[in-house]
């Protein structure tokens, strides 16, 4: 396809938002398609034992008696004007009920992200300057069994030791009440915080270990060792700068997988966030509430993928005379 | 996305979504080859302990896995060795039929989704037109989804059937093993043998099967157990939200839900399904790390393992 290459850093850009563009647009009609199109969702959310003017009633409330096309043009331009509907269960605008909810699971996605990125680059960085030594080994393992296990298992786990049945240290579930902040509650934050970053951290360590041992053994590393420079400023000034491009990448789809990661983590928790209210509505056949989800999930998914590839891009010179 | 244009393609084998590049080697003896390494046997010994806990546990147990054996919530000891659950019903017995189910699902989903996204990667590579555009950039459509969410939004429409299950996990798998599979595929398909066997008059399918399938075997083994691992997750994660096929059966994930409240007095119902999942977790992440590590024939991390 010679209509993708060519025009630069900028053509490059400008083609993945195009891209990005159509890959929403196909996940709204997905959404649309598996939830509303397809069989009668107001019978599923009444059951089999629903009156006709209930079904009725409804059915108008969904927008069910026009066309399908019609009812897909109205819920999409919804969306870009941002309402998202009336919830089904609460009967309250589904952007009002959701609002302070994504903030909550904004606010634990970015204090776990600030907490693993550093630390996966100093584990990582340590990891690959001490190669196949104890540290690395022990690590290596740890992290490893880490990243297999489930995120829910990981979290009770964590309710097992601290707060349960070993130590009695920190609040096992964190129901923030509604109308306060999460991060009034900084205690009940441990607990779902410490899941996610034990959650990212294998991946993005392993990444910064593997792409510190590239560095280090590039001619570059050896040239700055070889002039005589400390190996404090070989490892400051050269290897580090050039290490942490691959990072980038990986902190992004880490994070876009924890837009999926958090759902049953903040369940376990009780967190009042988006996650929850997915496993809420999804329990309750709110079909409202699961399509402004589902599109928000894989948003978030399309839009970190995409600032992914710019940032790669951006921070690594070489990749830009390929485009 | 498309982080194919990227040559970051020394990324993490074990992330979602990013491609991992060939470490050739061939299938059937790697398997033995990685058999040396420490992990390996380590991570088979647990999956083997959990396969046989969950496939004969059945009829080892002691009480039928919805008979009532004491009061609810006991502590260990008379007619239930590690106490009961919720209902007053034996956690031995539950344990120990509750795995099953898990096992299977998981099984099923993975190797579907592993061969649907291994024909459109092979597929995808060999092709080397818009028919690869087309198919990856529609695998980048369903990768947007992630997989307990869309698992969560199938089972909410269509309601908690093992099917529906199958499916959703299939589906959400088949995308992410295509990205593996053709970028593995991408550069045996350049190679002169492929060019050879296509002047010889060989059939498209026999390319594909013949050919490019056995020299990324390698990589594809790392991908089917970081997948199972995946599937396990989802499958039990789905009934520990209580979404599975059957509410009342003993089932690990759902036991841990069930008996997850009374963790400080009588632990075992929770916490014997716990370590359960996450041993078998574990167990297959190392056999995937070890396959990893010798199909890189360096045992050391490369970022491709």
């Amino acid at each position: 396809m010679k209509w993708l290459r060519g025009g630069g850093i900028w053509g490059f850009i400008v083609r993945r938002l195009l891209l990005g563009i159509l890959v929403l647009f196909l996940v709204s009609v997905i959404v649309f398609a598996g939830t509303q199109a397809l069989g009668d969702p107001a019978r599923a959310i009444l059951g089999r034992d629903a009156t006709p003017d209930r079904l009725a009633a409804l059915q108008a409330q969904l927008h069910l008696d026009q066309n399908v096309v019609g009812q897909y043009v109205q819920w999409l331009s919804g969306l870009l004007h941002g309402s998202f509907g009336t919830s089904l269960a609460s009967q309250q605008p589904v952007s009002q009920l959701l609002g302070p909810r994504l903030v909550s699971s904004i606010v634990l996605v970015v204090i776990s992200a600030v907490i693993s990125i550093p630390l996966s680059i100093v584990i990582g960085s340590y990891a690959a300057l001490h190669r196949e030594k104890k540290f690395d080994t022990i690590v290596s393992n740890v992290m490893l069994g880490l990243a297999s296990m489930p995120e829910f298992v990981t979290a009770l786990l964590l309710v097992i030791l601290f707060s349960t049945n070993i130590f009695h240290a920190l609040p096992s579930i964190s129901p923030v009440p509604p109308g306060h902040r999460a991060w009034e509650y900084p205690d009940e934050l441990i607990l779902p915080v410490a899941t996610l970053v034990i959650a990212v951290t294998p991946y993005v360590s392993r990444i910064m270990r593997a792409s510190m041992i590239e560095v280090l053994e590039s001619d570059y590393v050896e040239m700055a060792r070889l002039k005589g420079l400390s190996e404090r400023t070989v490892l400051y000034r050269h290897a580090l700068p050039n290490a942490i491009g691959p990072v980038f990448q990986v902190t992004a789809i880490s994070l876009a997988y924890l837009a999926g990661g958090i759902v049953i983590i903040e369940y376990v928790f009780n967190y009042p966030g988006i996650g929850s209210a997915l496993v809420d509505a999804v329990t309750n056949h709110d079909i409202p509430v699961v399509q402004a989800l589902a599109v928000l999930i894989a948003g978030l998914y399309v839009v970190l993928n995409l600032l992914a590839d710019v940032a790669t891009i951006l921070v690594t010179p070489r990749l830009r005379t390929r485009l | 996305m498309s982080q194919t244009e990227l040559p970051t393609e020394n990324a993490a084998a074990l992330v979602e979504g990013v491609d991992v590049p060939t470490p050739a080697g061939r299938g059937s003896n790697l398997i033995r080859r990685s058999l040396r390494l420490g992990r390996t046997r380590v991570g088979l010994v647990l999956v083997g302990i959990l396969v046989l806990i969950a496939l004969f546990g059945p009829y080892l147990a002691p009480h039928a896995p919805d008979a009532f054996v004491g009061r609810p919530f006991s502590s260990p000891g008379g007619g239930a060795a590690l106490g009961t659950d919720y209902l007053g019903q034996d956690v031995l017995s539950r344990f120990l039929h509750g795995g099953l189910d898990i096992l299977i699902l998981a099984i099923v989903s993975t190797a579907i989704g592993l061969v649907v996204g291994l024909a459109i990667g092979l597929i995808a590579a060999y092709s080397r037109n818009w028919l690869d555009e087309v198919l990856m950039r529609t695998m980048d459509v369903i990768m947007a989804f992630p997989q307990i969410m869309l698992a969560l939004v199938a089972v909410t429409l269509v309601g908690p059937k093992n099917w529906v299950t199958i499916t959703a996990i299939a589906l959400t798998t088949a995308p992410r093993v295509a990205r593996v599979a053709r970028g593995a595929a991408q550069p045996v398909v350049e190679r002169d043998f492929i060019g050879a066997t296509e002047a010889m008059g060989m059939s498209k399918a026999r390319i594909i099967t013949g050919e490019l399938l056995p020299n990324i075997l390698g990589p594809m083994m790392v991908e089917a157990s970081l997948r199972l691992t995946y599937s396990i997750a989802v499958i039990a994660a789905l009934a520990f939200v209580g979404l599975a096929n059957d509410p009342n059966a003993a089932n690990w994930g759902t036991m841990i839900s069930e008996n997850q409240g009374a963790l400080a007095t009588q632990p075992w119902g929770a916490l014997l399904p716990i370590l359960a999942i996450a041993l078998l977790t574990m167990g297959t992440g190392l056999i995937g790390d070890g396959i990893a590590r010798t199909a890189a024939g360096i045992d050391r991390e490369r970022g491709d393992e």
